[in-house]
């Protein structure tokens, strides 16, 4: 039996069977959630190494819905599954304070079939219809709390969430308007007939505002900061960790290496816009005094390197000539680890800033001090997350930051190369910042009877930082064989995909 | 007297029935003509709005309490995703007509297009139930106006809850 279509089926199902049945017993949600993800987690192994093309419906492209699974499809899932089953795990104590866990992990669960359904589609419309699924269930996830300042940072992100889903619908028509069709593939192959045009020029400036807008690139990063503070933590986690990875860069790789093609002056956008969010987000998060709106202008100056490696492999790849394609390879590989490693440290990250809430019933830095004798697990964890983000060597935030850096070199971008290095100080300058006025320190006043959190939620945070040092291991010949080069060489095939897909 | 008057009340006792029946029709035929389990659910929906319009909240919810319509909401979607699942058994696919492929009826009869009204059905509750429930959330929000100190009318919408 092929596995490819359970990835939506199985959170899709678990979503609605958990409110219909668990209105009565109390552990029975979080019992489904977890055992929702976890199944998924171990159905993601299932995918390494595999590819195919699977026809919902029996029906073939173009006329019908396919899912493509190839290697950048299945490192998404692993990723997507290997955060949320260590958000779920975390959410059992966590979200004990909040009211209604049935609609949480509900919802949760419609989020995650909604990004496996964005990692898998090979139809442009489909693509849109996850994404409305997995953005409309993180609007509703981020004012769970149902304050003030929840709402409002939720309707906030609302709003441009749906100016965002704007664009890409309205690129997708454009697009559709243009070739008739919507299946990735056959698009790819009416664009390559029909060469670059006004219209398809214009609908790819509408991509990379929506795409943009979803993965919180600077010039559209304005809701981030609210949103991703605002929601609980595991779900801070999520969104942070997978959510504007899967929605942006993902589903914009997608759309831009394999169906549309890169050129030189689209790879100078990304890189600009890379750059632009690193070295931005890096300085607005030098002047936080709150810990999860710290975490979250961090994402975005993370990001900002994903979106440069992007960018340098796309002008590499561009360009062509002499070893033009190492280059383009070592920069996605540099590109494509950093982004699951700062799946990792991030939701690492925000999961310990629950960890401090829930025992400190306080988000500021001022507040704090001297956690890290009360809450030694925390602590330990929050330090790991740190020094994994700003690169230190032993933890895997290094090799990334340390192969994008090398990319640039050889793609002869030295001041680029430089900015990276610089943002990587600024990174490490805000998250000594953290430490020391969260962890270290004088015990803060009233933090005196603070206790380290309940077992599952330092269990669910050791998880991650255990895999914080062990995905360096990734870049060693054989696991990296097996996991990262498969997903370079799918987005390096560019529009190659397109044969791979139609088989002809 | 609770709703709104008579007239409004007469009338809607004499046409829910209607309604609800074409919302029934519009789903069940969703395969042969215009509509489907979509446009057919908004319909459904409709009627037991324009009885909580025309009569009350209470009367509403005693036809159609809140914690059914959520279970009849999981219930519809869980369909939808076991029909396309008993396509992979049946059909070897997910969504696979396998109903179509044993038994293709004749088409523009009512038994044709095999899992196709089956859909129709689950969308249908889905559609009607969520789109009830929507409503009745939304009428459940209200706006507190209290006096201030200074006399000032202010709008206190915020839920107290402890968190």
């Amino acid at each position: 039996m092929n596995i490819i279509p359970l990835f939506i089926a199985i959170p899709l199902g678990f979503a609605f069977l958990i409110p219909m049945f668990s209105r009565k017993v109390r552990w029975l949600p979080d019992m489904l959630g977890n055992l929702a993800t976890l199944s998924l987690v171990i159905l993601s192994f299932y995918t390494i190494g595999r590819t195919g093309n699977y026809y919902m419906g029996g029906w073939r492209p173009p006329i019908g819905i396919n899912l493509v699974l190839d290697g950048f499809s299945s490192l998404m899932l692993i990723m997507v599954s290997g955060v949320s089953f260590a958000a779920t795990l975390f959410s059992v104590q966590y979200m004990e304070k909040y009211t209604s866990k049935l609609r949480y992990y509900s919802l949760f669960l419609l989020m995650v079939a909604g990004m496996n359904g964005v990692a898998l589609t090979g139809d442009m419309f489909n693509l849109y219809v996850f994404l409305e699924i997995a953005s409309i269930a993180s609007y509703a996830l981020v004012g769970f709390g149902c304050d003030h300042e929840e709402l409002e940072a939720s309707f906030k992100y609302l709003v441009l969430g749906s100016i965002a889903s704007t664009f890409i619908l309205f690129g997708i028509a454009l697009i559709y308007g243009m070739t008739g069709s919507l299946n990735m593939a056959h698009v790819g192959q009416m664009i390559q007939q029909q060469g670059m045009g006004p219209t398809l020029l214009f609908a790819m400036v509408m991509f990379l505002m929506g795409f943009g807008l979803k993965a919180a690139l600077v010039p559209f990063h304005a809701w981030l900061p609210d949103a991703h503070p605002s929601a609980p933590a595991p779900i801070s986690a999520m969104l942070s960790g997978v959510l504007i990875k899967v929605l942006g860069v993902y589903a914009m790789m997608r759309i831009f290496f394999n169906v549309i093609g890169v050129d030189e002056k689209l790879s100078w956008v990304f890189i600009g816009a890379g750059v632009i969010s690193m070295v931005v987000g890096g300085l607005l998060a030098l002047g936080q005094w709150d810990y999860k709106r710290l975490l979250a202008y961090s994402s975005i100056s993370q990001m900002g390197y994903v979106i440069l490696a992007i960018g340098v492999g796309g002008m590499a790849m561009a360009r062509g000539g002499a070893g033009a394609n190492s280059v383009a390879a070592l920069a996605l590989l540099g590109g494509l680890f950093h982004l699951i490693n700062h799946a990792t440290f991030k939701s690492l990250m925000f999961l310990t800033s629950g960890s401090v809430v829930y025992g400190t019933n306080t988000r500021d830095l001022k507040k704090m001090g001297g956690l890290f004798y009360k809450m030694p697990i925390t602590g330990l964890c929050a330090m790991v997350g740190s020094l994994s983000i700003a690169g230190l060597p032993p933890f895997n935030g290094f090799w990334s930051k340390l192969i994008i850096i090398l990319a640039c070199v050889k793609a002869g971008f030295y001041g680029i190369a430089l900015v990276a290095v610089a943002v990587s100080v600024i990174t490490l300058a805000y998250y000594l910042k953290l430490q020391k006025y969260a962890f270290f320190g004088e015990v803060g006043e009233g933090l005196k009877d603070v206790k380290e959190s309940p077992s599952l939620m330092c269990l669910s945070m050791g998880i991650l930082a255990v895999l914080c040092v062990g995905l360096s291991l990734l870049l060693l010949p054989g696991p990296r064989a097996v996991l990262l080069d498969p997903a370079v060489e799918a987005v390096l095939q560019g529009t190659d995909y397109i044969t791979v897909v139609l088989g002809r | 007297m609770k709703g709104m008057t008579l007239i409004v009340k007469t009338v809607t006792r004499w046409v829910k029935g209607f309604i609800f029946l074409f919302g029934l029709y519009i789903i069940l035929f969703g395969h042969l003509t215009p509509g489907g389990g979509f446009a057919g659910g908004v319909i459904l929906a409709c009627s037991y709005i324009l009885l909580t319009l025309a009569y009350s909240k209470e009367v509403a919810h005693r036809s159609l309490s809140r914690a059914v319509a959520s279970e009849l909401d999981s219930v519809g979607a869980l369909i939808f995703l076991s029909i396309a699942l008993l396509g992979i058994y049946f059909g070897g696919g997910f969504f696979v007509n396998f109903i179509h492929r044993l038994s293709p009826g004749e088409p523009f009869r009512f038994l044709s297009a095999g899992i196709i009204p089956l859909c129709n059905v689950a969308i249908g509750i889905k559609v009607g139930s969520s789109l009830f429930m929507i409503f009745v959330i939304l009428s459940a929000m209200r706006v507190i106006v209290r006096k201030s100190d200074n006399g000032r009318e202010i709008i206190d919408n915020r839920r107290k809850h402890p968190r």
